[in-house]
C-alpha cells in the first residue's frame, strides 16, 4: 500500500467520523430540546421523564401512554405550568425491549435529573427497572392496569388492579349468566396472578373455576382452547389474554361458533380489538375496565372534552386507550401534588401525593373516567371508577355497570401503609388466600 | 378426556400450519442455500396485501388472496435482484465506477470498491442469516411507519362445523386442504415443467447447467420469487385468523425452521413428513394434557431428538437406509 493513501485514507477517517458525530448529535435531541438544556434541572423547569413503547411488540398500546403524556404537559403549560414552571419533557423510545428501559431509567436519573418518571407497559418491564428506580430513590409512576399488590415508596402505581378490574366485571356476570367460570389466561406473571384473583373473586361471589388455561404469549392457535371451553360448557369465560397473538383467539372463537359470554381485563380497553377485527368476533365480551374511549362521562365525551382534546392534538391516531388515560390525570395528581409541596424536592412531593390527591375537586380537573378519582396516600393506588363495557354484534360498546371501586388488597388484606413504613415490595394473592394456592 | 374428532381437527389444523409455515422457506434454503430470517416478514406482506385489497380496495378475499401471493412473489423478485445476488447494484456501480474514478483524485479514487460490488448471496449460509436479519428489521418497521401499529382486519369465512357439544371452524379445516394442495403444486412445479428441471440442475451443479446452456441466475431469481410467492400465500390464507401487525411474521418462524431442519434435504416429502410428525406430536400431546404449553414442549423435544438422532432430517435418514439397501444388494 502506497504513503499517500495512507495518508487519505486518515483523513477519509477524520471527515467521516465528523459526519457521524454530527449524526449522532442529532439523534439525541429529540423531543427534550438540545442536550444542554436536557441535564439541567434549573429553578423555573420541570422535568419530566416519558419512556413509552412507540415501537416493538407494545407499540399499539404503548404509543397512545406517550401520546396522552404529551397531552396533559401542553394543557399544563398552556395554564401556566406547574406553580409556575415550565414542563420540560424527556422522552426516548425504549422499543419494548427491556434492557433498553434499564439504560434509559439510568440515563433518565443520572443524566437528565428528572424530578418524575412515567415508564413502561408490561408488569415484566416495571420489575425489570423498579430496582434502579429504588436505588435513586426515583418519583416513579406506572399506569398499566396491572396484577396489583405493589407497596413501593417511590413507585405510584396509578393504573386500576386486578382485584379492581376483575372484582367489576366478575360479580356482574356471576349474576348474569351463573356461577361456573373458565379461565384462560396469558402464561406469564400477570396472567397467572390474574387467574389467581379469578379464584379468589370466584370465592366471594359464590361462582366457581370450572376450568383453568396458561396460554404461552407466543401461541395463535387457538382450536384446542375452544374445544377444551365447549367442553367444560361453563357459563362465562373469563379472558386474561395478552398481546399481538393471542388476539387471534377472540376471530377464532367467532369463527368456531362459540358464543359463551367472555369477561376480561385485558381486551378492548388497550388494544382496541373491537375496532380492528371485524365485527361480531368481539360481540358479548364485557371488559372491566377503568376507561375506554366509549366511557359516557361527561368530562370524557362532551365537546371539548378528553376524546376531542385528543383526536384535535393527534388526529391520525387510531384510539384513546385505558392507559392513556392514566398517564393523563396522574400528570394532573403530579401537578397538583407539587403545587401543594411548593417544591420539586422529591421526598417532598411524596410526601404530598401521600395526603390524597383528588381529582375532580374545585381545583383539580375532573377525570376523564368519573367525576372524582382519589390517590390512596397509603398505599400509592387510585380508588378508580371502575366500568363494565360490553361489546354488541355490530362492535358498538355500551356501558352496562358503573362503580367506584378501592384498591383493596393492599389497604385491607396486607396492611400495607407507606406512610408508616418504608416498602419497596410486592405482595401475591397467594400469600394471603387458601383459593388462590 | 380424548375426543377423536378433536383430535383429528386440531392434528389437520397443525399440520396444515407447519407445512404452510415451512413452504417457501423450505424451497428458498433447499434449492438456493440461503437461510431467509425475513420469511416471517414476506408472510406479513402476503397478509397485509390481501387485507389491504379487502378493505381498501373491496376485492373478493380468495382474489385478494391471489393478490397477496403475486404482490410478495414480485416483493421477492426485487429482494432478490438487490440484496440476495446483487445484480442491480452490481450493474449499477459497474456503470457508475469508470467515470466516478476518472473524475476523482488517485488517493480517493484508490478507495472506491471495485466490482462486482456485492457478492451474491447463494449457499452463504452466515452471511445469508444476517443480511435477511437485518432485511425483516426493515421490513417491520417499514410496515409500523407505512401503515401503523395495526390494520383492520377481516373476518374468517365458511362459518363452522358443529358436531355434538364442539364445534370447529371450517375455513381451518379447509386450510388442511389448501396446505396439501400446496404441496402438490410445488411437487408438479419441480417435477414435471422445464422450470422445475432447470432448477434441479442447478442445485445439483450449478457450473454444469450453465454449461449445458441453463440461464442459472434467472433459474435463482424464479426460485427466490416462487418461494416468496409461498410465503406470501400462506400469509394470504393466514391473514384472517391472526392479529395484523408488524411482527405477525415471527410467530410462524419457529415452526418453519423446525419443519425444514426436521425435514431435511428433499423439499415436498420432508415437509409433509416432519409436518405429520410434529403435528402429530402437538396435537395429540395438546390433547392429552389438555394445555397448549405441554404441546408446544413436545413439538421443540421432537425437534431435538429428531436433529440427535437424524441429523440429516427425515429425507436425510431415508437416503442414508436406500444407499445401504443398495449396497447389500
Amino acid at each position: 500500500m502506497s504513503r499517500r493513501s495512507r495518508v487519505s485514507r486518515r483523513q477519509f477517517l477524520i471527515a467521516g467520523g465528523a459526519a457521524l458525530a454530527t449524526g449522532l448529535a442529532g439523534c439525541s435531541g429529540e423531543e427534550g430540546g438540545g442536550a444542554a438544556t436536557d441535564t439541567m434541572s434549573s429553578a423555573d423547569t420541570v422535568t419530566i421523564g416519558v419512556l413509552e413503547d412507540q415501537s416493538g411488540n407494545f407499540a399499539l398500546v404503548g404509543d397512545p401512554k406517550h401520546k396522552a403524556s404529551m397531552l396533559a404537559i401542553e394543557e399544563i403549560n398552556a395554564d401556566g405550568g406547574v406553580g409556575g414552571r415550565e414542563i420540560e419533557a424527556v422522552t426516548r423510545d425504549p422499543q419494548s425491549d427491556n434492557q433498553r428501559y434499564q439504560e434509559l431509567t439510568r440515563k433518565m436519573i443520572d443524566d437528565h435529573e428528572v424530578d418524575v418518571l412515567w415508564a413502561g407497559y408490561s408488569s415484566a418491564t416495571r420489575e425489570a427497572i423498579r430496582p434502579i428506580i429504588n436505588r435513586n430513590e426515583q418519583l416513579y409512576f406506572y399506569t398499566t392496569q396491572y396484577e396489583g399488590g405493589v407497596c413501593d415508596k417511590t413507585t405510584f402505581a396509578v393504573g386500576p388492579t386486578a382485584r379492581q378490574q376483575l372484582g367489576s366485571v366478575l360479580p356482574y356476570l356471576r349474576e348474569e349468566f351463573g356461577p361456573r367460570i373458565y379461565t384462560v389466561a396469558a402464561d406469564y406473571n400477570f396472567g397467572q396472578l390474574s387467574a389467581d384473583w379469578v379464584k379468589v373473586l370466584a370465592n366471594e361471589n359464590d361462582a366457581e373455576v370450572v376450568g383453568e388455561e396458561f396460554i404461552p404469549l407466543s401461541e395463535s392457535s387457538f382450536g384446542s382452547t375452544i374445544n377444551n371451553i365447549q367442553e367444560a360448557d361453563p357459563d362465562f369465560v373469563m379472558s386474561m389474554l395478552v398481546g399481538a397473538n393471542h388476539t387471534a383467539f377472540y376471530e377464532q372463537k367467532a369463527s368456531a361458533g362459540l358464543e359463551v359470554p367472555i369477561g376480561t381485563s385485558t381486551a378492548m380497553a388497550q388494544g382496541y380489538e373491537h375496532r380492528r377485527l371485524e365485527p361480531p368476533a368481539m360481540a358479548n365480551i364485557y371488559a372491566g375496565v377503568n376507561y375506554m374511549e366509549e366511557v359516557p362521562t361527561d368530562s370524557n365525551t362532551r365537546d371539548g372534552g378528553f376524546v376531542d382534546r385528543y383526536f384535535e392534538k393527534y388526529p391520525d391516531a387510531p384510539y384513546l386507550n385505558e392507559e392513556a388515560e392514566t398517564n393523563y390525570f396522574s400528570t394532573y395528581m403530579y401537578k397538583e401534588a407539587v403545587e401543594q409541596a411548593g417544591t420539586l424536592e422529591q421526598p417532598e412531593v411524596i410526601e404530598a401525593l401521600e395526603s390524597g390527591i383528588s381529582l375532580g375537586t374545585e381545583r383539580a380537573p375532573e377525570a376523564p373516567e368519573g367525576e372524582t378519582i382519589e390517590l390512596d396516600g397509603a398505599t400509592h393506588h387510585v380508588d378508580h371508577h371502575m366500568w363494565v363495557l360490553r361489546a354488541d354484534e355490530e362492535h358498538n360498546i355500551e356501558a352496562v355497570e358503573d362503580r367506584k371501586i378501592p384498591e383493596q388488597f393492599l389497604t385491607e388484606t396486607v396492611g400495607c401503609d407507606l406512610r408508616e413504613e418504608d416498602e419497596q415490595t410486592q405482595y401475591t394473592p397467594v400469600d394471603f388466600f387458601e383459593e388462590a394456592e | 378426556m380424548v375426543n377423536g374428532l378433536n383430535l383429528a381437527f386440531q392434528f389437520l389444523d397443525s399440520f396444515a400450519f407447519i407445512v404452510l409455515a415451512a413452504a417457501g422457506l423450505a424451497i428458498i434454503f433447499g434449492i438456493m442455500g440461503v437461510i431467509n430470517l425475513a420469511h416471517g416478514e414476506f408472510i406479513l406482506v402476503g397478509a397485509y396485501a390481501t387485507t389491504l385489497a379487502v378493505t381498501g380496495l373491496s376485492v373478493p378475499l380468495p382474489v385478494a388472496m391471489l393478490v397477496g401471493a403475486v404482490v410478495t412473489a414480485a416483493f421477492g423478485l426485487v429482494v432478490e435482484r438487490t440484496v440476495i445476488s446483487g445484480a442491480v447494484p452490481n450493474r449499477l456501480w459497474a456503470r457508475l465506477e469508470p467515470p466516478l474514478s476518472a473524475t476523482l483524485p488517485d488517493q480517493a479514487a484508490a478507495l472506491l470498491p471495485g466490482t462486482p460490488l456485492v457478492e451474491p448471496l447463494y449457499d452463504r449460509l452466515a452471511d445469508s442469516m444476517v443480511a435477511t436479519f437485518g432485511l425483516s428489521l426493515v421490513m417491520v418497521q417499514g410496515a409500523r411507519i407505512v401503515f401503523g401499529n395495526s390494520i383492520d382486519q377481516v373476518a374468517t369465512p365458511l362459518g363452522e362445523l358443529s358436531y355434538g357439544a364442539f364445534s370447529y371452524s371450517a375455513y381451518r379445516v379447509v386450510l388442511a386442504g389448501v396446505s396439501v394442495a400446496v404441496l402438490a403444486l410445488v411437487y408438479y412445479v419441480f417435477a414435471y415443467t422445464d422450470y422445475g428441471m432447470r432448477a434441479r440442475a442447478v442445485i445439483q451443479d450449478d457450473r454444469t447447467a450453465r454449461a449445458m446452456g441453463v440461464d442459472t441466475e434467472r433459474t435463482y431469481a424464479a426460485t427466490f420469487a416462487f418461494g416468496s410467492g409461498l410465503a406470501g400465500f400462506t400469509g394470504a390464507l393466514f391473514a384472517p385468523l391472526v392479529s395484523m401487525q408488524p411482527t405477525l411474521g415471527g410467530q410462524f418462524l419457529v415452526e418453519a425452521f423446525v419443519a425444514v431442519v426436521v425435514g431435511g434435504a428433499s423439499v415436498v416429502v420432508g415437509t409433509v413428513l416432519s409436518a405429520g410428525v410434529l403435528g402429530a406430536v402437538e396435537a395429540s400431546v395438546t390433547n392429552y394434557f389438555d394445555s397448549q404449553t405441554f404441546g408446544r414442549i413436545a413439538l421443540l423435544l421432537a425437534a431435538i431428538l429428531a436433529l440427535r438422532f437424524l441429523p440429516g432430517g427425515i429425507t436425510g435418514y431415508i437416503e442414508r437406509l436406500r444407499t445401504r439397501r443398495r449396497e447389500d444388494r
